[in-house]
């Protein structure tokens, strides 16, 4: 029973990167009807715009040019990393997205795999092909809850992607920002007409999307303190595959089902070998999608898909 | 001098009609034996050539790895292209322009079957010629026909079907594990099978074989997708093929007895450049013919409306049974052909970095389309190649470029074009003026 709760807990955790990012695909799915293939990339550039600034903001009290604790360190880092890759996601649709907004779909989702190649292939000129690790901001402190050891930082991470992820939630069911969201999710051809700027309710939902990517780039920085330049390829496939079995444009579906992701991905390796993880995931999700083939929370396939 | 400035660039595109227009009479022949005339001239004369201009050796891929590390040798290359590939193929293909037509118009009286067997004779003389200069060249040429074959093989499920299918890779995998396994267990001593069953002389013979049970491996495999297909389509139908192809992948890193993770090595060396050549021209005969048959029309109206087509009596199930089947058939006959090319395989070759390669040769060559499939794997792979000594940005430039395309021609470079034998082997005219109408320079094919 501890072994279970302790899974538990790394599954909570694990699942929360997926979940995080899953939300950026699905949202972007709910407006435009368009995948950004390049989001896994986009975590990619928000765990390292997070380690740059971080390693500054570190460097800086280490300096006493300004002495900051640690936890504001962390603070800021995260706030402002959002801030940075959400102007990377925005220009991410300026260049890849908005001049195909009439193509063929897979125009698009070619144009995303490539500016994903574009963000690898530049940060691997630019940093070189060495691995850098996340300066460790919090100490970790492990407490024994009844045989179940839990770590400060998975409290932490599990924490604040729910908080994140139910924000996100009150942002599109309340403001009005959310509500012209839905009502381009709901028809791409009226709302403009209703004065609903949709370049902006695009764009601003590639900068969300890429904002919570850059929060799950720097979690997952601190949980495994070692960044690669290709760290994005498979977390962003498979957080595309949790966004599409949740039901397309469904948050609470994206977030069910990128924990369940990480479930599944935390619990074989305990009963299989690990080397069957990919193969029992993946198997699980196509019997999931054959007999449910919208997701959890999709609508049915209507005629609205255009290409 | 204002009128001239004026006038400059209407006098620039009439110069470039006229230059069209000069060549407009020389059939495909002509062009092909002007290039074998260029392949030859390279062969005996390229070497002295080069070093008289200066250069270290022949240049391999036209010129581009020396254009791009050596900035001093330019002059030399454009020069050495020059007298080799441009002029002769102008010449040739110009001077003896009236003499071929009247052979290629007797060829097509004769037997536009015929005719078309010279044109692939020539096509692979040249081919042949060009790739025995260096073991680089050969193993570019073998690549780019493989990417042929896969290329058209996935258009016809993402161009001619409209679906959006991710599990290429697997379906390769399937094929190159199935055609490697059968070879390595009948024809070759090695560690992982054992003696050889069968003698090994009967291999080249008993390879085709191979090669067509690792297609039916494949098109088996597919049987996975084109059911889930039936029920649903788009992007779901993408996560599904996502999907399979990852399980293909995951599966054959746990399977031991064909080398796990490791991958499988030392496979015979079976794929010659006739063989591979002979398997692309069948691929693309019975491809375009398929695509161009009932059932490709039918993949059209699947794709433009589902129900629509039911109504018109098209049997949409199994229209994308049959679709399915074929496109990985074709797709794991390139798995087992690249396998016994570069004699290794490994599950990592293919990943997703496999997809981006093959999806963006289908749709930067062009949607429906075989012609667009054979330029965009030929551009794609040439292309890649030639930049491969910018290293890094490579891999920059070559995305920007896809992006470029995908912005200015959203379907591809040449979409939706029919690819017709018959016109391509048939006589050019000679260019006609027709010294009475109101459009000047009309060409009136005969």
């Amino acid at each position: 029973m501890e072994f279970f709760f302790q899974n538990l807990i790394n599954a909570l955790q694990w699942g929360s990167f997926y979940a995080l990012i899953a939300l950026g695909y699905s949202m972007v799915y709910g407006v435009l009807m368009l995948f950004n293939f390049a989001h896994g990339d986009i975590f990619m550039v928000g765990a390292y715009i997070g380690f740059g600034v971080a390693s500054a903001l570190v460097g800086f009290s280490a300096m006493g040019a300004l002495a900051l604790p640690n936890w504001l360190i962390l603070a800021l880092t995260i706030i402002v990393s959002m801030f940075l890759t959400s102007f990377v996601g925005m220009i991410v649709e300026r260049v890849g997205y908005r001049p195909l907004r009439n193509a063929p779909r897979a125009s698009a989702a070619i144009t995303g795999l490539m500016i994903g190649i574009i963000l690898e292939t530049g940060n691997l000129a630019l940093l070189g092909a060495r691995r850098v690790s996340f300066p460790s901001l919090i100490k970790s402190t492990t407490y024994d809850l009844g045989g179940v050891f839990v770590t400060n930082k998975k409290i932490m991470i599990v924490i604040v992607s729910l908080a994140l992820m139910y924000a996100l939630h009150r942002f599109v069911r309340k403001t009005k920002w959310g509500m012209a969201m839905r009502a381009m999710a709901f028809d791409f051809v009226v709302v403009p007409l209703m004065g609903v700027p949709i370049n902006n309710v695009a764009r601003m939902t590639f900068a969300l999307g890429s904002a919570l990517a850059a929060v799950a780039g720097i979690f997952f920085g601190v949980a495994y303190p070692v960044l690669d330049p290709y760290m994005g390829v498979l977390f962003g496939w498979k957080a595309f595959v949790a966004a599409i079995l949740g039901g397309r444009g469904s948050i609470l579906g994206a977030c069910l089902a990128g924990f369940l992701l990480g479930f599944i991905e935390i619990f074989v390796p305990m009963i299989f070998p690990s080397t069957l993880r990919d193969l029992i995931a993946y198997s699980i999700i196509l019997l999931i999608l054959t007999f449910r083939p919208h997701g959890f929370f999709g609508e049915p396939y209507s005629a609205r898909l255009r290409l | 001098m204002k009128a001239t400035s004026e006038n400059s660039p209407k006098s620039n595109r009439s110069r470039a009609r006229a230059f069209r227009e000069y060549f407009s009479g020389v059939p495909l022949l002509g062009w092909l034996a002007g290039g074998l005339v260029a392949v030859l001239l390279e062969r005996f004369l390229g070497t002295p050539l080069a070093h008289l201009l200066g250069l270290p050796k022949v240049p391999v891929l036209f010129g581009c790895v020396i254009i791009l590390k050596k900035p001093l040798l330019i002059p030399g290359t454009v020069i050495y292209l020059l007298l080799v590939y441009v002029l002769p193929v102008g010449i040739v293909a110009r001077l003896c322009g009236s003499v071929i037509n009247r052979l290629v118009s007797w060829l097509f009286n004769l037997s536009p079957t015929f005719s078309v067997i010279v044109h692939l004779c020539l096509l692979y003389g040249l081919l042949s010629i060009w790739s025995g200069i260096s073991a680089y060249r050969l193993l570019t040429l073998k690549l780019t026909l493989i990417a042929v074959i896969v290329t058209l093989s996935l258009n016809i499920i993402n161009g001619y079907m409209g679906e959006f299918s991710c599990s290429h890779p697997g379906f390769m995998a399937l094929g190159a594990y199935s055609a490697s396994v059968v070879t390595l267990l009948l024809f070759v001593d090695d560690r992982v099978f054992g003696a050889a069953l069968l003698p090994e002389a009967l291999g080249p013979f008993m390879f085709p074989v191979a090669l067509i049970g690792g297609g039916i491996v494949a098109a088996v495999g597919a049987i996975a997708i084109a059911i889930p297909s039936f029920r649903t389509r788009g992007d779901y139908l993408a996560i599904i093929s996502l999907a399979f192809m990852f399980i293909v992948k995951s599966m054959i890193e746990n399977l031991e007895i064909v080398g796990g993770p490791r991958g499988l090595s030392s496979q015979p060396n079976y794929v010659n450049l006739p063989t591979l050549f002979l398997w692309t021209v069948a691929a693309v005969w019975i491809i375009n013919n398929f695509v161009r048959s009932v059932l490709g029309k039918a993949l059209n109206a699947v794709r433009d409306d589902e129900m629509a087509a039911d109504a018109m009596t098209v049997n949409t199930r199994r229209t994308k049974f049959v679709a399915f089947l074929f496109g990985a058939f074709w797709a794991g006959v390139a798995g087992g052909l690249l396998a016994h090319v570069l004699r290794y395989v490994n599950p990592g070759t293919f990943g997703i970095q496999k997809l981006a390669e093959v999806l963006a040769m289908v749709y930067f060559g062009g949607l429906n389309s075989v012609y667009g499939s054979i330029v965009g794997a030929v551009g794609y792979s040439l292309l890649s190649e030639a930049l491969r000594p910018l290293e890094l940005f490579k891999w920059i430039i070559i995305p920007l470029l896809l992006i470029l395309v995908m912005i200015f021609r959203p379907t591809g470079l040449i979409a939706f074009k029919e690819f017709n034998v018959m016109n391509l082997i048939r006589p050019k005219g000679k260019p006609i003026r027709e010294e009475s109408t109101s459009k000047g320079g009309v060409l009136i094919r005969s």
